[in-house]
Order: structure tokens, then sequence, then C-alpha cells
């Protein structure tokens, strides 16, 4: 029977790709380990390498089609002895036909978990953004690019370093096509060393350099912590004022997809917890350029936290000269009197769905996207609270020590009397990550756990 | 491979190194002495602070070491960087920061070089660049290779001088600098203090490798082993090595042999080690006893000498009145400096 070749997962949160080209024309042998089709993501180009023999009978997917979904067809092989008469035989999508060079790819019954559209929903106008602004489409991706290569060409001082940040042009992506502009003296691959890498980084900010370090994960930055809270954090004030720190340490923060418990925790309340650190964990596409902008301009230490599961993401990005959104100012997202939602960084995924169902039950969320951790916007949070009198945060991190107990405590100090309900905490579960796909999402906070936590706090 | 350049005897004591240093000219003899007591009475006056209570915390004393910081202050120029751990009065006094400013931050002044926040382990110096003053063991070896990276970012001809101890030889984040210094040819000269101590624990008990010239051989980094009590000899070992790095060569480690008369901390009564051992090494190598000899014998007068203990003398004096009358911060300084 003819066996279908699938679009393959190159990787934990692939979820479609572009068939760019065909190796192998129809009726073409091929033996296991041919390289018969090029797919492209918007991270790397890979091959598809056969694992089955025989003849390419029919390309089903022809080359240069854009958004192939994972486990489509897109070829079959003709095993000896079969002809193109046996086409039709064919059977339905089956898991084995391809595999590709990556590691373990995330298979049709263990889809990547899906994060809402970033920020597409927001009701709120950015005050940043001047009315009529026009506005370009872009990934999350794209938009930490831009605003590195455009602080880059601002100021020489400006450099990054990192784990496959030039050649590879970025274990993600993000630094795509820096080294093309600024060559290796400015776009530097470090060894696999981040102790070491952080160390040389917070030295050269000390002498007056402006480095962005990229982690691949911060999950690798806990070898590096020692560097940034004792020598980055705390040399100004240890020296009186006389020698800072102007620094980024920016990189994949919190899970991802099926990659378990030491690439997936976060470490929003660790940083946030350290005076001399400015912590920033945008969500929506604008922010995270803005934002970028800002923390490469900062004369102090500052931890930019991403989320692997947004890179791929595309928002509406002011089309400005110098777009910069300063640090420290949380955004009313969508407005609504009845429960403030708090959240940051892909935490605002399950917020504003959760705002959309609690519409339909008549319920209307205010959700504030935090965007900095520290210096928190205190003020935001409470004027919005004295308004709607609850208030639910929304993490994937850990609840203890977490960020949403720090936020529950400002709320009590600021505006006890005008609380209605407790405030409620939906958090990352107290576990490790698991690695099993079920188990992971329940692991991970949910909109559905959103939703249940702010009626509780109506009463509803 | 970059082999040490030799491998000499392994403790102070029963240094060979097969030839006298190329001698000091006695304006050079002169000044090495001078800076070399203004650091012992210095130190020793801060040991007596500390006793009276006025110095809190920590206090790691620099006597017995001071050729190493003067001899390698001589073989550099304006611009290098000087970076090292917490044992570090006598570099900051080496790179010629004020006396009073470093007593009175011992003393938690505000005329203190951090104004009193950084205290004994944590002075930096901008305009003398002095980079601090670090009290994590090891991670000034990383800053000071960023120290070097930034030299060579900015093309300019500057070295960053890294001391680090035999403790701190034995840290990972020494090793992940190495490998980045000799990849990219960083300007660095990596000074290893073997006073032959970390804490309590001699290097024979800590190390595999006790020649710590050879620490950088997996990374091709030459190494060099020197009499870290004999000034000149640490000036042309810091010479050569300043040249190497000046000439786009990369990182070079100097492993300086000497030892620390005093405990490791005021608090360390030393058990670890015999009161005539010390007495040995004080009586036999003292760096400054060797240049004030070298000086008489060269017929430079008593008087002479005597005149540069006075001038020294006064210096420490003044900086002790000054740091136990200085007042403390004010208390609006607790919220300064977190953020510029």
């Amino acid at each position: 029977m003819p066996i279908q070749v699938l679009m393959p997962a190159l990787s934990p949160t692939m979820e479609k790709g572009n068939l760019s080209k065909w190796l192998k024309k129809e009726g073409e042998t091929i033996k296991s380990g041919d390289v018969i089709a090029e797919i492209e993501t918007d991270k790397a180009t890979m091959e598809v390498e056969a694992t089955d023999e025989g003849t390419l009978g029919k390309i089903l997917i022809p080359e240069g089609t854009a958004d192939v979904a994972v486990n489509t067809p897109i070829a079959t092989i003709l095993a000896d002895g079969e002809s193109a008469a046996d086409l039709a035989k064919a059977p339905a999508p089956q898991q084995k036909a391809a595999e590709s060079a990556a590691p373990a790819a995330a298979k049709a019954e263990a889809p990547a978990p899906k994060a809402a559209p970033a920020a597409q929903a927001v009701a709120e106008p950015d005050p940043e953004v001047p009315a009529g602004t026009e506005m370009v489409t872009q990934t999350i991706r794209e938009a930490l690019r831009d605003a590195m290569a455009e602080e880059m060409r601002r100021d020489a001082d400006v450099f990054v370093m990192g784990e496959e940040v030039a050649e590879y042009q970025g274990a993600y992506k993000v630094t795509q096509g820096l080294l093309q502009e600024f060559g290796a003296k400015r776009v530097i691959d470090t060894p696999i060393t981040e102790h070491g890498f952080a160390g040389i980084g917070v030295g050269a900010a000390m002498s007056g350099l402006k480095p962005i370090v990229e982690f691949m994960t911060f999950n690798f930055a806990m070898q590096a912590i020692d560097q940034i809270i004792n020598s980055a954090a705390k040399t100004l004030y240890m020296s009186g004022g006389q020698m800072g720190c102007s620094i980024v340490f920016r990189g994949p923060n919190g899970a991802a997809s099926r990659v378990a418990a030491q690439h997936s925790q976060d470490y929003s309340s660790w940083y946030s917890n350290v005076p001399g650190l400015k912590v920033v964990a945008p969500f929506s596409a604008a922010d995270y350029k803005g934002l970028l902008k800002a923390a490469i301009r900062d004369p102090n230490p500052v931890i930019f936290l991403e989320n692997e599961m947004l890179y791929g993401h595309t928002g509406e990005v002011p089309k400005l000269d110098d777009f910069v959104i300063p640090i420290g100012k949380a955004r009313i997202v969508r407005s609504g009197s009845h429960v403030t939602i708090i959240s940051w960084s892909n935490g605002m995924s399950y917020a504003l769905k959760a705002a959309d169902e609690l519409a339909k039950d008549g319920i209307e969320a205010e959700v504030i996207d935090l965007r900095t951790l520290r210096p928190m916007d205190t003020e935001t949070i409470v004027n919005s609270v004295k308004k709607t009198g609850r208030a639910v945060t929304v993490e994937e991190g850990w609840a203890q020590s977490g960020v949403g107990a720090e936020i529950a405590a400002r709320i009590m100090e600021h505006a006890f009397d005008y609380l209605d309900a407790p405030v409620t905490r939906v958090s990352g579960k107290d576990v490790p990550m698991p690695y099993a796909a079920n188990l992971e999402k329940l692991a991970l906070p949910s909109a559905a756990e959103v939703v249940e936590a702010a009626k509780a706090v109506c009463y509803r | 491979m970059a082999a040490p350049k030799k491998a000499a005897a392994s403790t102070a004591q029963d240094k060979t190194d097969g030839g006298s240093p190329p001698e000091f000219t006695r304006e050079q003899e002169l000044k090495a002495l001078r800076d070399m007591l203004l650091i012992r009475r210095f130190e020793e006056k801060a040991g007596q602070l500390y006793g009276m209570g006025a110095i809190g915390g920590f206090c790691h004393l620099y006597i017995g070491q001071e050729a190493v910081v003067v001899g390698m202050q001589m073989a550099l120029k304006p611009g290098d960087q000087v970076i090292t751990g917490y044992r570090d009065h006598g570099h900051m006094l080496a790179t010629g920061m004020e006396a009073n400013g470093v007593m009175a931050e011992l003393t938690g002044r505000r005329g203190g070089y951090s104004k009193g926040k950084g205290g004994s382990m944590h002075m930096f110096s901008k305009e003398k660049h002095f980079y601090g003053g670090h009290g994590i063991v090891g991670a000034q070896v990383s800053l000071g290779t960023g120290l070097a990276f930034a030299n060579h970012y900015r093309d300019n001809d500057n070295v960053s001088v890294t001391y680090f101890g035999d403790g701190a030889a034995n840290q990972g984040q020494v090793y992940e600098s190495f490998n980045m210094a000799e990849l990219w040819k960083l300007p660095v000269i990596y000074v290893i203090e073997n006073n032959r101590y970390a804490m309590g624990t001699s290097v024979s008990r800590a190390s595999a490798q006790q020649d710590f010239s050879k620490r950088g051989a997996s990374f091709n980094i030459p190494g060099q082993q020197v009499d870290g009590m004999d000034v000149r000899a640490v000036k042309a070992a810091g010479d050569e090595a300043a040249a190497w790095c000046r000439a786009g060569k990369g990182p070079f480690i100097l492993e300086m042999q000497t030892y620390r008369y005093r405990g490791h901390s005021m608090s360390d009564p030393a058990k670890y080690r015999t009161r005539e051992e010390v007495e040995k090494v004080r009586h036999d190598q003292d760096p400054i006893e060797q240049v004030r000899n070298r000086l008489l014998a060269a017929k430079v007068s008593e008087q002479d000498l005597k005149a540069i203990d006075a001038e020294v003398r006064d210096i420490v004096n003044a900086s002790a009145d000054f740091a136990q009358h200085d007042p403390e911060p004010d208390a609006a300084e607790l919220w300064t400096d977190i953020y510029r």
C-alpha cells in the first residue's frame, strides 16, 4: 500500500510551515535517509529525510505552499511493485512516513498548546501611540530583532552576545540578520558557558559598554544568577553610585511546550525580588519592541523575560522612527467594572480569553497587563481595584512567594477598604513541570480557571 | 602548546628562579619601598581599628603580599584596569586611591569611597580604574575578563589586571573565562596570588594541580611562576605579561608566590599553620625588608629611609583620624544608588 509522507513538526512549538522546495521528482527512486524536501518555519529551514524506500508517487503539496499544517499529507511513496494506479489506496494520515532531523516532534495527538493571538482584543488604545499612527503587522520575534537592530544602529556601545546568536541566527531566530548587518564584533557567539559570559557582559558594562546578553532560555541563566544579582544588581549601591551596569539579560522564560521541568520554569518572582534589577515581561508585539528599546537604553541592569510560545505570534506594531515604551507602566488592555484581572507575559493569553468568556455571562472584567514587574505599577492596579472591588492575578509561575502574592499584598496595603472579596491567585500548579501533554496542560493555568476565579470573587 | 615558561619551586620559601630579576633604579626602589610601606602601615592600622571595634564585618589584611600589587602597578600604564577579590585594600592604595577614602569606607563613614555602603570588600574608583573589591570568590575573574573584552571592543591599548587567589583558582567560572579570553585574544593578565592558604585550607589540600601557572595550559594560555616576595621579579613579569597582552596575543597568567602573615580575616586564629612557618617567611623573605636592605647596601642613608617611614605614618594616622571622625552616612543614603 502506498505510504503517505506527512508534514513533520520540526520543533516542540511548530504548528505549520512552508513547503519551500521538493528535491525529488515524481517517479524518482527514494532511499531511506534521502533528503526529499525543504521546509521553512518562522525559525529555520529544515530538510525532510525519507524514512521509507520506494518511488515518489505523487506530490500532494506543491513547492512554494505556505502554512502547511503539521501532519498534512504532502506526498505518497510507492513501494516496490506498486504503481500510480495504487495511489488511490493510500491510507489515512499515519505517523511514521516522514521524520526530521529535529528533536522529538510534537505529534497529532499532542498539539502544542495554543495561546490566544497576542493582544488582538485590545479595547483600550495604547497611550504611548499617537492617534493615527500607521501600524505594521509583525511577529514578536521580528519586533525583538528590530528593537535590537535599531538600538545597535543608534549606539555603537550596544552589542549582543550569547549562544548561537550570530552564525546560527539565534536558537529561536530572534537575532536573525544581526550578524550580517553589524558583524562579528558586535554579534558574538559564545561557548556554552552562561556563568562566564554573564560575568564578562557585566564587566564590559561596568566599563561603559551596553551589552545585550541572550540566554537561550532563562532556565540556563540559573548558572549565571550570581553574576546577575551579586555583580550586576548590587554594584551601583556598593560603589556609592560610582559604578553602574547598563546591561540587558534577555531570552525566553517559563514554559514552552513539552520540554518538562528543567526547561519550563518561570523566573518572574525570582528576579523581581531583587532591588537593583528592573524586570520586564511583555505580552504584545508592540510592547516587546518598545520595552526592549527602553531596556537597552536604561542605565540599570534589566531582566527582559520573553516567552517562546509568543515568538511566532503577530501583532500591530506602531510604525514610528523611535517607538520606546517607558519601563514601569502597566497598561489597561480591556476596561471593565466588575473584576480586575492582572497578568503579564503569556498569562495575558488566559486573562484575555477569560475576559471574553466572562463577558458572555455579563461580567465585565478589566484586564491589566503589568508589562513591567519591577518597578511594579501599583497605582494602575490599585486604581482599578478601587473601581471593581475584586481582583484575580494570573501567572504561569508557582504561587508561593510569587508575583501574584506580591500583587495581593499591595492591594491589601493600598485598597483594603475597597475590596469586596479576597484577592485570588490563578497560577502554575505547585509541581515541577511534567512532560506528558495532559499533565503539562493541567500544571499550567487555564482560561477556565481564570473564569472560575473571577466568578468566585464576584460571588457568581 | 604555549607551555609555562618555567617550573619553579612550589612554595615561596624555597623559591629558586635561576637568576636575579633586573635591578631597579634607585628611584624605583624608593617608590616600591614607599608604596609597600604605605600598604603595610595602613593594614596594621586597620587591624588596630578593627580590634577597637571601629571597623566591623569582615576585614582581610594584605600584610606580606605587598610586593605583588606594587610591582604589578609599576608595570601598568594609565587606563589599565585593576579588579580583585575581597583582600583589596592593598590594590586600592597601589592604584593611587586615597588612604582617607579607603579607611573611612572601612569604618562605614560618608567620606568612604562607597559612602560607607560597600565596606572592606566593596570599593571602587572609576577615576583610578579600580573595579572592585568583590566579595564572591572568583566572580571578579569573569568581570575582569569583561573589562578586557571592553578594551578589545574599543580597540584601545589597555590591559585588565585581574587578581585572584589560590582558592578562587578552583572556581568554575575562572575556566569559563580563560576559555573565552584566549578564544577572543582578550588583553587580560590573570594574577593568581598564591598565598598558600584559601582561608584555612592549604594549597596541597585543595588543588590537584598546585602549579597555578599551568592552570591555563588546556586553553593555551601561557603562564609563569613568579617570586611574589621580590618586587623586582613581579615588575619584570608584569612587564612581560603586559607586553604580551598589548601585542594582541591574548591573556597571560602570572602565579605570584606570596604569603599572608595575618589570618584569613581578623577573626581567624590561624591554627592551620605554625608560628614558625610565618616567622621564617617574615625573616627570610619579607618584601619590604628586601628593598630596605638593598637600599642600605647602596648607601642610602638610614635618615632618608626614616623620612619615608615618617611620611607614610603621617598619611596612615591622618586616615585613621579622618575615618573615626567623619560622620556616618545620612539616613537618606539608605535609599540612594539603587537605580540611576
